[in-house]
């Protein structure tokens, strides 16, 4: 039931909207959580535990609350008592089937032994052979959610870094004024809250309490240098002090991951209040106190009408003054410091009364208790602080800070509100000093723990862990089976193990094994908290993937006539434009142009680029004179081919180095590399032209008239222009061209690199000024198939990793009277070793089989003695054609080798007399 | 993300950076035994400790820089160009 009108209550009454929660529609106020508003609507019942099925309401009603996980419009195990609701927003219930409100799986209950503590140990484990059949059967009775199927929309996820000096981990009073502190030292603070509003408790603890968050609000925004990050959590702290930061409620972003890393961490994260372990405390209606008074101060909802309440602290009788107001019928308050108890709460799918330790019954529909606090330490203790229990104050304090970290607030101990404000501001001053600002050296003041007493499980047996649906029983039957130690309970318990993380179970687990061990809880020990403290999303871990798709200017040209596309590293290529063989045979027959862009290309500048050149490259280039063009080869220390490409001298001291374009950016940084670190007095400048030109290779006997058309202030006659040369001039009436004659492919071809932006005008300047001409597009695959024809090599597929350069049959370019290169003394010594493989053109004696690449070659059933590189079906010859690597012995032309195909067929090859399939003199090229 | 110092940029993400690998001399190739120039193309000293490592910040200034950096804690003591030479 919603009440009127509460000082601090953070509903927006003037924007009322509709949700459905299984379907059915329910009204709520901007401002409400999914639970706060089916709990004004009356709803109890929001999940089924994990084992035994048993109805689960609100027991804390904020983010740690376990009986309230949900799925939103298909998120799964979203805290519904966190979230905020939406208009419109989908609520089911998980876990349940075939509904909540009748659910076969409580069935569990019946089956009682099948279900023992330790049963995912003892049940599922022989025979062997039907895990598959056990994992089916524990997946559809798990709590979770369902996975969101690959067609639902995909939430949107990012990472941020941040290097702020202090981070201030809890928004509370003793966090903001360590914020404020930190801030007026100049430090750069990140203050990060799990709610959506900075306060902690102050914002649900009375008028005196909303009066000082005023202030302290107003402050943070007035103070430089606070960023405030709330609905977010600290998750954890890593190596090297990093601070991971899991934020919601950012406009049109599901999570964001903050990776931090403060110089300075302040843990404020306040107080957890603890359950009472007796029986049927995970009744519907079995409520914290700090539960009921977040409903009635934040969201105005009444959590009951009759309620009793248990309490061993102020903290409960402020709640029964809460409730009071509210119009509950407060029928009994239990007072635990006056020898008060509570036994048992009895109920079926809710709380109808609860037993008293005087014997007397009282009926209700609301039990609050107040039994005592936990101190979430998990994130000190997970990077090697350590925690002590305080039997006087029945809770665990952090005794040993780790480096880089401070600790205030509810966490250190407990004090009005002037000395939490107090405390904050010191240990803020300590953290900006510590951060290398100058602060004043306050002393820390004291903060301790308040006496309370020990209470934590009555006498009935009742739930300890309600995530894993774990009893007082189950972790006695645990220590009776002689798992004594806690780590071993927990595990073989799970309990602590669930969503939670612990935080709201852990005290009472240790509590429950002490007494069943005859140990005190110091004996006893904590468990170790780990990473996550906070449930963290798989999106949000994996971010948003930034890797850059690079397109060429002709790209949409492409895309818009048919082109099949090709992911070529980060490029993406027209492969074909639906008839590979036809693009060939337009190429060989006529004129065809394909895009190039992705060639990467780097202008040379400066007095030394024939130094850098013969360093780099195993051929020669001091006497390439201006004009001239070289195919070169690199490689790297070891002999290994690395890359090769063309370089044309363009000027006196301008070169136009090209690479391939797989290997453009490798070979940008090996430039820069010996440039800078072994060349360092070299003067030559790089600058990376790759996406500065758009290059597109015109390729075919006509393509000189082709290009002819085009070109102005360029003579394209054979005796002028002819190959392996370079010219600079305008075509299509774009200036600053720059024209090769080169031939991959095998024909008379002339390569346009444009200023990128002429690009598409070019390209189609190209196509329309040929038509009569046939001239037509080619794509990656024809000038595949081309270059395989011309025997040309592909580095990275007719070599690898281990490929030295007299293997690729690249004899011919290696100048080993050069003093130095890059992998001289490796290449000087394969030269003069025996057995080097070798790569020979190869013909399938079956002129229309074509061996898949990287098929085996191979001698009788042992020896393995080559392998084919590239394979594909030549349209000029109508045949199958090869290139691989041979054992020496067997690299003599006319040999007939053993192909041993994937479906295990072997069959004949022949050595070719050299790499080239296709026109083997270079008629074609130089004519 | 951790900030590595840059001489250029100054303390920037890591991310930025790539790894190139220990500095290791290279000796003279006309004169280097096969033993001597598989050393400097295979063995590192790879220590737990301090490391004379050549890193390049591929998303920054494009320099290489040579890093005396901890391999343990991940501190750097010494970072320079490394084009501008130094006490190596
Ligand atoms: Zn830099």
């Amino acid at each position: 039931m919603r009440l009127d009108g509460q000082p601090g209550e953070v509903i927006h009454r003037g924007t009322p909207l509709t949700f459905t929660w299984n379907g059915r529609p329910y009204p709520a106020f901007a401002g409400d959580t999914i639970g706060s508003a089916l709990a004004a609507a009356g709803e109890r019942v929001f999940s089924r535990s994990l084992k035994y099925h048993r109805p689960r309401g609100l027991l804390t009603a904020d983010g740690n609350d376990p009986g309230c996980l949900v799925q939103v419009d298909g998120e799964p195990n979203v805290r519904g008592a966190h979230r905020r609701v939406s208009a419109g927003m989908a609520v089911t219930a998980q876990g349940v089937w075939p509904s909540l409100r009748f659910d076969l799986k409580a069935l569990n209950r019946l089956a009682g032994p099948a279900l023992s503590t330790g049963f995912y140990y003892k049940t599922f484990i022989r025979p062997r052979r039907l895990w598959p059949y056990y994992e089916r059967v524990l997946r559809r009775f798990s709590p979770g959610g369902r996975v969101p199927s690959p067609s639902s929309p995909a939430g949107r996820y990012e990472h941020r870094y941040a290097h702020p000096d202090v981070l201030v981990a809890g928004g509370g009073p003793a966090g903001m004024a360590a914020a404020l502190a930190a801030a007026e030292a100049g430090a750069r603070v990140m203050l990060v809250d799990d709610q959506p509003a900075l306060g902690g408790h102050l914002r649900w603890g009375g008028p005196d309490g909303l009066a000082a968050l005023a202030q302290l609000r107003a402050a943070v925004a007035a103070a430089g240098g606070i960023e405030v990050l709330t609905d977010s959590v600290v998750t954890g702290q890593y190596e090297g002090g990093l601070v991971a930061v899991v934020q919601h409620g950012l406009p049109g972003l599901t999570e964001r991951l903050v990776k931090a890393r403060p110089r300075q961490l302040v843990a404020a994260a306040g107080l957890i209040e603890r359950p009472y372990v007796i029986a049927g405390n995970d009744l519907p209606g079995v409520m914290l106190s700090t539960a009921v008074r977040r409903l009635i101060n934040l969201y105005a909802v009444r959590p009951g009408a009759r309620a009793v309440v248990f309490t061993a602290n102020d903290d409960g009788t402020a709640a029964a003054a809460d409730l009071a107001r509210a119009g509950v019928d407060v029928r009994r308050v239990v007072d635990a410091r006056d020898g008060g108890d509570i036994v048992r709460v009895r109920g079926r799918g809710g709380v109808r009364a609860v037993e008293c330790g005087d014997g007397s019954v009282v009926r209700c529909d609301l039990l609050v208790t107040a039994v005592g606090w936990t101190a979430p330490t998990g994130l000190l203790t997970m990077t090697g602080g350590r925690a002590a229990y305080r039997a006087g104050a029945a809770r665990f304090v952090p005794t040993e800070l780790p480096d880089g970290v401070l600790a205030t607030g509810g966490l250190v101990g407990d004090g009005t509100l002037a000395e939490l404000i107090g405390h904050g501001r010191a240990v803020g001053q300590a953290a900006a000093r510590r951060a290398g600002r100058t602060a004043p050296a306050s002393p820390v003041p004291d903060l301790v723990p308040a006496p309370h007493p020990e209470l934590f499980a009555g006498r009935t047996n009742g739930f300890v862990d309600f995530t894993e649906d774990v009893s007082t029983k189950d972790l006695a039957a645990a220590v009776a089976e002689g798992y004594d130690s806690i780590e071993l309970v927990k595990r073989y318990t799970t309990a602590t193990m669930g969503p939670t993380q612990g935080k709201l179970e852990a005290v009472n687990t240790i509590a429950v094994v002490a007494a069943a061990t005859g140990r005190g809880i110091p004996e006893t020990g904590t468990t170790t908290a780990r990473p996550p403290y906070a449930p963290v999303s798989l999106g949000a871990l994996a971010g948003r993937n930034y890797q850059p798709v690079r397109r060429s200017p002709m790209h949409d040209w492409h895309v818009a006539h048919g082109a099949t596309p090709l992911v070529a590293g980060a490029w993406i290529r027209p492969d074909h434009y639906g008839d590979p063989a036809g693009e060939v045979r337009a190429v060989r027959q006529g004129v065809g142009i394909i895009d190039v862009t992705p060639l990467g290309k780097f202008e040379l500048r400066g007095p030394h680029i024939p130094d850098l050149l013969e360093l780099l490259y195993v051929n020669r280039w001091r006497k390439l004179a201006v004009g001239a063009v070289r195919y070169g080869v690199m490689c790297t220390e070891d002999g290994v081919v690395f890359d090769d490409g063309v370089t044309g001298r363009l000027g006196e001291h301008r070169y136009l180095l090209t690479a391939t374009s797989s290997g453009a950016e490798a070979v940008g940084e090996w430039l820069e590399r010996w440039l800078q670190t072994e060349r360092a007095h070299w003067r030559v400048h790089v600058v990376p032209m790759t996406d500065a030109y758009a290059s597109i290779n015109v390729a075919g006997p006509r393509s000189r008239e082709l290009v002819r058309r085009l070109t102005t202030g360029i003579d394209l006659s054979p005796e002028a222009f002819p190959y392996m040369r370079v010219r600079l001039g305008e075509v299509a009436g774009v200036p600053d061209c720059v024209v090769w004659r080169i031939g991959f492919t095998g024909e008379l071809s002339y390569e346009l690199h444009v200023p990128a932006g002429n690009g598409l005008r070019v390209w189609e300047a190209l196509l329309a000024t040929g038509v009569d001409l046939g001239v037509r597009p080619f794509g990656v695959e024809a000038q595949r198939i081309l270059r395989l024809e011309k025997g040309h090599l592909v580095v990275g597929q007719d070599t690898d990793g281990l490929t030295q350069a007299y293997s690729a049959g690249l004899d011919w370019a290696i100048k080993m009277d050069k003093d130095d290169f890059v992998g001289k003394p490796e290449l000087a010594w394969q030269r003069v070793r025996d057995g080097q493989v070798v790569l020979v053109g190869l013909q399938p004696a079956d002129p229309e089989l074509v061996p898949p690449e990287s098929s085996q070659l191979v001698e009788g059933d042992r020896r393995i003695v080559g392998r084919i590189t590239s394979s594909r079906f030549s349209p000029t010859l109508d045949r199958s054609i090869a290139l691989g690597f041979v054992a020496p012995d067997l690299a003599e032309p006319g040999t007939v080798v053993t192909m041993l195909l994937p479906d295990g067929r072997r069959l004949p090859a022949r050595v070719m007399p050299q790499l080239a399939h296709v026109d083997p003199e270079g008629k074609r090229l130089h004519g | 993300m951790v900030l590595l110092p840059c001489p250029h940029c100054g303390p920037r993400d890591a991310a930025e950076f790539g790894y190139v690998g220990e500095r290791a001399a290279r000796p003279d190739p006309g004169a280097a035994t096969p033993q001597q120039w598989r050393g400097y193309l295979y063995l590192r000293r790879n220590p737990a400790g301090w490391a004379d490592e050549l890193w390049l910040h591929r998303a920054g200034c494009g320099r290489y820089l040579a890093m005396s950096r901890h391999t343990v804690t991940g501190d750097i003591r010494a970072v320079r160009d490394a084009a501008t030479g130094g006490a190596d």
